[in-house]
């Protein structure tokens, strides 16, 4: 599986649990508009960790958070593996 | 005798009940007849009136010398056998030690300490001790549990140590045969070595490194009847599949919380024994034991005076007053132990459900998440109530979206529950959820084969 279906079925896990209706995830939506909240959020990106043994907003301190679903998805894809 | 009556271990032991006996995986040793011996090669006298280390590392060898010593030493400080060599120094510096007693005799020459008696069971009929009088109470000595650093070293006398003993009086169906997980040295166990030598009973000891199933064997074919351990140990057990065939008739939780699924576990693999959680620390003794079969303690427990222990509730946390108290902290600059009105601040953080008391966590162990505090022990407790879970740890890990979050390690209770990761994953979830806010629900489940528990039996949380 790619690393953007990866992070869809992440985001589609954690929307169930967290009772979240996500709306169409395209790469224009905006991260608020997703309906997570900041707890979703760090609950995503530390799934991700485990499953693609990166985190790419603790590597570098000058990263900033994304805006949008797209800008999120290209902070993994951009990440050397 | 003094108006106060004066009494010792040794008042405890004598020929009158045939058939006492001390063991460990290597031999087994007659109370009975322990009188008659001297396993100080015959030089306790020297001991008379001086502050000394008891630094044996063997179980029952430093068994045998606590009952010597005790009455003679001016005081005893017990060295439990995962002290870190790095703070001897300074303890025999805290405590004024005047004397050593070890069973490695060599390691002490350097010590600084003049007087080093070896310890060790008599030749056969060589060394005869006369009958010892006692002659004062002796301090016993004991050290923290806690965390980094120097232990903390905790004053008690013998009459402070055995207050809840005494006050339980005897235990049915006649002398009993004790066993602990515990280390004697510690706390815990301590009191379950004073249970079978004032009682009139035996004792089973734990031997370090023992494979569960040989210790539960040897707890068996000693026909040990009560025992006591920390929840971790006992989840070890019931874990271990060794339980069949063990019978013994009360079975005592302590040291840790007590959740309701360890106490159902334990019933249903022990269903002829009774079962009670007593409530216990090193600075605070013995503050009372539960024997209804559910977590936590009776809200009437708190307020007024029960056999001379009296307990509050401040600022969240449990505080204890009462005679079985230790007396103070040891050495120079020692911080105070109790309030100025004679209560002791467990740290053990409860709160009121109804008309029981649940306890929630210790109050240094608290983590935080994005702002709100959260007790590892509270989810835990939830988490281990999943029918095929046998014990979890919760902890925080840092994330770069609130600054911490919560996960957990799970040990099921089968091993591995191969392709069914996920199903349970999914349900100890849903278990979270329905009963616990959200920031509390772990992010991540991870299930491990094991949980380091540490050498006090206590769940490692060095990292949390």
């Amino acid at each position: 599986m790619s690393v953007r279906l990866r992070i869809i079925a992440a985001m589609r896990q954690i929307a169930e649990e967290q009772k979240v209706t996500l709306p169409p995830l395209g790469d224009d939506l905006s991260l608020h508009e997703t309906g997570f909240d900041s707890l979703g959020f760090a609950i995503l990106v530390a799934r991700l960790e485990d499953d693609l043994g990166i985190d790419p907003f603790t590597i570098a301190e000058d990263v900033a958070f994304p805006l949008t679903v797209g800008d999120f998805i290209g902070a993994y894809e951009n990440v050397p593996a | 005798m003094s108006p106060r009556e004066r009494f010792a271990l040794r008042d405890y032991l004598g020929p009158e009940i045939t058939g006492r006996t001390i063991s460990d995986a290597r031999r087994t040793v007659s109370l009975s007849h322990i009188l008659g011996e001297s396993w100080l090669a015959g030089r306790l006298g020297e001991l008379s009136g001086r502050s000394v280390l008891l630094a044996v590392a063997d179980q029952l060898v430093s068994a045998i010398a606590m009952t010597e010593i005790d009455g003679v030493a001016r005081r005893m400080l017990l060295c439990p056998p995962d002290l870190d060599a790095a703070h001897i120094k300074t303890l025999i510096g805290l405590a004024d030690i005047e004397a050593v007693v070890t069973d490695q005799p060599a390691r002490w020459m350097d010590a600084g300490v003049d007087l080093v008696i070896a310890a060790g069971a008599p030749e056969r009929a060589v060394v005869r001790a006369r009958r010892v009088q006692t002659e004062r109470a002796t301090e016993w000595l004991m050290l923290t549990s806690g965390t980094s650093g120097v232990p903390k070293i905790v004053s008690h006398t013998l009459e402070g140590l055995t207050g809840a003993i005494v006050a339980d009086g005897q235990t049915r169906g006649g002398p009993a045969v004790w066993a602990t997980f515990y280390d004697i040295r510690r706390y815990g166990g301590l009191q379950i070595f004073l249970r079978a030598i004032i009682g009139g009973g035996s004792m089973v000891l734990s031997e370090p490194g023992e494979a569960i199933a040989d210790h539960v064997a040897r707890l068996r074919a000693g026909g040990v009847t009560h025992i006591s351990g920390t929840p971790s140990h006992w989840r070890k057990l019931l874990m271990s599949g060794s339980a069949a065939g063990f019978a013994p008739r009360y079975i005592r939780l302590s040291g840790e919380i007590a959740d309701q699924a360890v106490l159902e576990g334990l019933s249903r693999a022990f269903p002829l024994a009774s079962i009670g959680h007593a409530y216990a620390s090193t600075e605070a003794g013995v503050g009372f034991a539960v024997n209804d079969g559910r977590e936590g303690f009776p809200a009437a427990l708190v307020g007024e005076s029960r056999d001379g222990v009296e307990m509050k509730v401040e600022d969240g946390s449990l505080r204890i007053r009462s005679k079985r108290t230790a007396h103070a902290y040891v050495g120079q600059q020692a911080a105070s132990l109790a309030d100025s009105d004679g209560f002791i601040d467990t740290g053990d953080m409860v709160e009121l459900r109804g008309e029981r008391y649940h306890f929630v966590g210790r109050r240094g162990g608290i983590i935080n998440i994005g702002g709100l505090k959260v007790h590892p022990e509270e989810i835990e407790a939830v988490i281990n109530r999943h029918a095929e879970v046998r014990m979890s740890r919760a902890k925080s890990r840092r994330s770069p979206i609130t600054g911490s979050i919560v996960v957990a390690d799970v040990v099921l209770t089968d091993g591995e529950e191969a392709g069914r990761d996920n199903e349970i994953r999914e349900q100890i979830l849903a278990d979270c959820r329905a009963q616990l806010s959200p920031h509390k629900v772990p992010a991540v489940i991870r299930f491990v084969r094991s949980l380091e528990v540490t050498a006090a039996g206590k769940l490692a949380r060095n990292d949390a």
